[in-house]
C-alpha cells in the first residue's frame, strides 16, 4: 500500500489552502524537531534510547486534525511526533531529551516517557504494548464519565503480537469504549519485518474477531489519514465502541540511535523517501494548487528553523535538575490528574 | 452395609457450613448424582450429591443446622434391603468425606478462629484504634472489607470496582456480596479473564480520573498483569515529574489458603514491598481490614492490598464509627511484653499471637507488634520495641530469601545494633514451591512452634 502513488482522495478540494498549510507546518516541526534531536544525540547531550519519527509525520498530524480539544493520546516510546502535534511545547519536549530541570518531566523520564496533562497527552510508555490496555482504560473513562471524549491509541506492527492487545480489543469492544486503535505499520518491529513476524497481512483485519469495524489506510498521505480519523472518531463519539485504523507508513531512520538498519536495503529507504514523502506530498499540493508560492513555503521551513533551534538552546541551556529532585514525585499528596 | 453421610468440605478452607435444607426425607431412594442436600458455606449456597445408591434411614442433621463441622456425619445412608437395624454399625463412607488425617492437617494449617478472636479481644483494651467507650460489633473480616468498599463507594461516585466474578457471582469469596445490587452494573463490574489486560484498563482509568478497585481472584494471577502494577502504575507519577499518577486500589486474597498447591500459594509480601510509588497493606484484624481499606481507596497512590483467605472468615471486633479509618504506617501493637519482640502482618500474626500466649504460660512475655502497612512501614515502633526487649523475631509465611523480616533484621542491625542480645531470628515459610500434600504443606507453612522455638532460642531458654 505504501508504495504506490499518492491516492486520489488526496486531492486538495476539500481541504482549505490554511489547513493544507498547517498540515505542512505540523509535518515539518516534527521532521527538523527529530533532525535536531538526532544531532544532539550525537553529540552526546541525549542519552539512552531516542527512536525518531522520520518518515511516519503524516500520521499523527492527520489524527490531530480529525481530533477535538479533550480528545486524549497515548502511544509508545516512539513518542516524540506525537508529543509535538497535540500542541506541546518544543522546548519541553527536547529539554527532556536531554535530561534537563525544563524538560516536561523535569528530567525524569526521558524520551520514552513523557506527558502532558494540559495536552492530554498520557505518555510516551516503554514497554511495547502496555499502552494499549491503558488507552482502553482512559477510554474507559471518558464513557464512565459520559463526557463524549475519544482516544487515541497508538501502537505498532510489533507492538500488535503482543497479547494484552487482544485483551484490551476484547473488553473494548464488549463495553463499547471509545477508543481508536492506531496501528502504525512501519512495517519493521525493530530489525524484523511484517512478513516475518506477523501472521496476517492485514493486521487491522484482526479487529474482525472482534467484531471491532477498522480500515488500512495510506500514512504517507496526511488528507488520507485525516479522513479515515474522521470516520473513526464519528464511530467512536456516537457510542459504537472502537474502531481500528491500520497506518501503512515507513520510518527512514533505525529503530532508535543505535540501530545500523542492516535488515533492510538502503535503495528501499531511498525509494521511500524520493517516491512518497509525506512533507513533499504536501508541498508538491501546496505549489501546484497554487495554494502557496516558494517564499510562503521557505518562510514556513524558516520559522520552524528558529523553533527547532531555540528548543536545541533551551534544552542545552536548562540546568539539570536539582539533586532534590531525585526524592520527589514518588508519592503524591492529592490525585495530580485533579489538581 | 450401612455407611454415614459426612458434612461435606466444598472449599479449600471449609471448617464448618450450615445445613441449609434437606431435599430427601428417611425412606427416600437415591442414586449417585441424587441432590440430597443444600449447604451454606461463608462464601456460597452448594448443592450436596448422593455418591452412592441406597436409602436414607436416618437424618442424624436437622435442616438449618449451623456451624456444622466438616466430617460430622449427616446421615445414614441404607444399602437397598436393609432395614433400621443395620444403622448402628454404620461406618463413615469413604468416597464422601477426606481422610481423618487430611481433616486434622487442614486444620493445623488454620488455627482455630475462636481462639485467636479471644486472644485478640484480650488485648485490644492496651492498645485501641479507637476511643475508649466506642461500641464494637463482632465482624469478618470478610464484611469489614465490604463494608470499608461499600462507605468509600457511597461517597465518591468515581470509585468503582472491577475484577473477576465480583458482581453477578457476589464475588469468587464473597467479599463483593450485595455490591452489584447497591451500586449498579456501572460500578461492580464483571471482567473477562484477562489479568493483564483488566489491569491495564484499570491503571488507565486511573490515569483518565477515576478511582479504581481492582480486585485479583488471587494475587498469584497478578503476576500475569505485573508490568502494569510496576512499570504503568507505580511509576507514572515519577516519570511525569508529577503531572499524573494512578489512584487505584489493587486488591485481593494472597499468600496460602489450604490445600491448593504451588501455583496458588504465594506471598507476594516481599515482593511488591520492594518497588517505590506502591505503598502496601496487608491487614490482619477485621477492623484493620475495613479502616486500611477506606484510607487505600483515598490514597492518591496505587496501593497493593495483600488479603488472607484464610482470615476472610474470622471474627473480630470492628469500632461502630462513622468513616472509621487506619492510617498507613502506623503499626498496632498487639500485646505488651519485655522479654522479646515479636513482629509480623498479616494471617503471621495467628502464629505470633498463640505463639505469645503460649510463652506467657512459661512466664515469656512477648511484645507482639502488628506492622499492618509494610510500605510505609513502621520501622520506629519495631525499634522502640527491640531497644526495650533486646530481642526480635519476624513472623511471615513468604519464602526466606530476600522476605519481609530480612529487611527490618538490616534496619535493626543499623539502627539499634548495641541493643541486641541476640542474632535476629527470622521465621518465614520454608524455602520450597508449597507442595500439595497435607503433612507437606503444614511444614511448608511457618508454625507456631517454630516461632515458640525462635524465641526461646533468642532469649537463651
Amino acid at each position: 500500500m505504501v508504495a504506490k502513488k499518492p491516492s486520489t482522495k488526496a486531492t486538495p478540494s476539500n481541504v482549505s489552502a490554511d489547513e493544507l498549510k498547517a498540515y505542512y507546518r505540523d509535518m515539518l516541526l516534527i521532521r527538523r524537531f527529530e533532525e535536531k534531536a538526532g544531532q544532539l544525540y550525537g553529540m552526546g547531550l541525549i542519552g539512552g534510547f531516542c527512536h525518531l519519527y522520520i518518515g511516519q509525520e503524516a500520521v499523527v498530524v492527520g489524527l490531530e486534525a480529525a481530533a477535538e480539544e479533550g480528545d486524549k493520546r497515548i502511544t509508545s516510546y516512539r513518542d516524540h511526533g506525537h508529543m509535538l502535534a497535540c500542541g506541546m511545547d518544543p522546548n519541553g519536549v527536547m529539554a527532556e531529551l536531554t535530561g534537563r530541570e525544563g524538560g516536561y518531566s523535569k528530567g525524569k523520564g526521558g524520551s520514552m516517557h513523557m506527558f502532558s496533562k494540559e495536552k492530554h497527552f498520557y505518555g510516551g510508555h516503554g514497554i511495547v504494548a502496555a499502552q494499549v490496555p491503558l488507552g482502553a482504560g482512559l477510554a474507559f473513562a471518558d464513557k464512565y464519565k459520559d463526557n463524549g471524549r475519544v482516544t487515541f491509541t497508538y501502537f505498532g506492527d510489533g507492538a500488535a503480537n503482543q497479547g494484552q492487545v487482544y485483551e484490551a480489543f476484547n473488553m473494548a469492544a464488549l463495553w463499547k469504549l471509545p477508543c481508536i486503535f492506531v496501528i502504525e505499520n512501519n512495517q519493521y518491529a525493530m530489525g524484523t519485518s511484517q512478513q516475518r513476524s506477523t501472521s496476517s497481512a492485514e493486521i487491522y483485519e484482526r479487529g474482525k474477531a472482534f467484531g471491532i469495524p477498522g480500515e488500512a489506510v495510506d500514512g504517507m498521505d496526511v488528507l488520507a489519514v485525516k479522513a479515515a480519523g474522521e470516520t473513526a472518531v464519528k464511530h467512536c463519539r456516537s457510542g459504537e465502541g472502537p474502531y481500528i485504523l491500520e497506518i501503512k507508513t515507513y520510518r527512514y531512520r533505525g529503530h532508535s540511535m543505535s540501530d545500523p538498519a542492516k535488515y533492510r536495503t538502503r535503495e528501499e529507504v531511498q525509494k521511500m523517501r524520493d517516491e512518497r514523502d509525506p512533507i513533499e506530498a504536501v508541498r508538491t499540493l501546496l505549489l501546484t494548487g497554487k495554494h502557496a508560492s516558494e517564499d510562503d513555503l521557505k518562510s514556513i521551513d524558516k520559522e520552524i528553523k528558529a523553533i527547532v533551534n531555540k528548543s536545541a538552546d533551551f534544552a542545552k541551556e536548562s540546568p539539570e535538575p536539582h539533586l532534590d529532585e531525585l526524592w520527589t514525585d514518588i508519592y503524591a499528596e492529592k490525585i495530580p490528574q485533579e489538581a | 452395609m450401612a455407611t454415614e453421610i459426612l458434612m461435606p468440605a466444598l472449599s479449600p478452607t471449609m471448617e464448618e457450613g450450615t445445613l441449609a435444607k434437606w431435599l430427601v426425607k428417611e425412606g427416600d431412594t437415591v442414586a449417585s448424582g441424587d441432590i440430597m442436600a443444600e449447604i451454606e458455606t461463608d462464601k456460597a449456597t452448594m448443592e450436596f450429591e448422593a455418591v452412592d445408591e441406597g436409602v436414607i434411614g436416618k437424618i442424624l442433621i436437622a435442616e438449618g443446622t449451623e456451624g456444622v463441622k466438616v466430617n460430622t456425619a449427616i446421615a445414614i445412608l441404607l444399602e437397598e434391603g436393609e432395614d433400621a437395624s443395620a444403622m448402628d454399625s454404620a461406618k463413615s463412607a469413604p468416597d464422601s468425606a477426606p481422610a481423618p488425617a487430611a481433616k486434622e492437617e487442614t486444620a493445623a494449617a488454620a488455627p482455630a478462629p475462636a481462639a485467636q478472636t479471644q486472644e485478640a479481644q484480650a488485648v485490644v483494651d492496651t492498645s485501641p484504634d479507637w476511643p475508649e467507650g466506642t461500641t464494637l460489633k463482632q465482624q469478618t473480616v470478610r464484611e469489614a472489607l465490604r463494608d470499608g468498599m461499600a462507605e468509600e463507594m457511597r461517597k465518591d461516585g468515581d470509585v468503582f470496582i472491577m475484577g473477576e466474578e465480583v458482581a453477578e457471582y457476589q464475588g469468587a469469596y464473597k467479599i463483593t456480596q450485595g455490591m452489584l445490587d447497591e451500586f449498579g452494573s456501572k460500578r461492580v463490574i464483571d471482567t473477562p479473564i484477562t489479568e493483564h489486560g483488566f489491569a491495564g484498563i484499570a491503571v488507565g482509568a486511573s490515569f483518565g480520573g477515576l478511582k479504581p478497585i481492582l480486585e485479583f481472584m488471587t494475587f498469584n494471577f497478578a503476576m500475569q498483569a505485573i508490568d502494569h502494577i510496576i512499570n504503568s502504575a507505580a511509576k507514572t507519577l515519577y516519570m511525569s515529574g508529577g503531572q499524573m499518577g494512578a489512584p487505584i486500589v489493587f486488591r485481593g486474597p494472597n499468600g496460602a489458603a489450604a490445600r491448593v498447591g504451588a501455583q496458588h500459594s504465594q506471598d507476594y509480601a516481599a515482593w511488591y514491598m520492594q518497588v517505590p510509588g506502591l505503598k502496601v497493606a496487608m491487614p490482619y484484624s477485621a477492623s484493620d481490614y475495613k479502616g486500611l481499606m477506606k484510607t487505600a481507596i483515598r490514597d492518591p497512590n496505587p496501593v497493593i492490598f495483600l488479603e488472607n483467605e484464610i482470615l476472610y472468615g474470622r471474627s473480630f471486633d470492628v469500632p461502630e464509627i462513622d468513616d472509621y479509618t487506619v492510617p498507613f504506617g502506623k503499626a498496632r501493637i498487639w500485646r505488651e511484653g519485655d522479654d522479646v519482640t515479636i513482629v509480623s502482618f498479616g494471617i503471621g500474626m495467628s502464629y505470633a499471637l498463640e505463639a505469645a500466649d503460649k510463652l506467657a504460660e512459661e512466664g515469656i512475655m512477648a511484645e507482639v507488634i502488628d506492622l499492618r502497612t509494610l510500605r510505609p512501614m513502621d520501622t520506629p515502633a519495631i525499634i522502640k520495641s527491640v531497644k526495650k526487649t533486646n530481642r526480635l523475631v519476624t513472623v511471615e509465611e513468604g519464602w526466606p530469601q530476600g522476605s519481609v523480616g530480612s529487611y527490618i533484621s538490616s534496619v535493626v542491625m543499623q539502627e539499634a545494633f548495641d541493643y541486641l542480645d541476640a542474632p535476629v531470628i527470622n521465621c518465614t515459610g520454608k524455602d520450597v514451591p508449597m507442595p500439595y500434600a497435607a503433612n507437606l504443606e503444614k511444614h511448608a507453612l511457618v508454625t507456631t512452634a517454630e516461632v515458640i522455638e525462635a524465641v526461646k532460642k533468642v532469649t537463651y531458654k
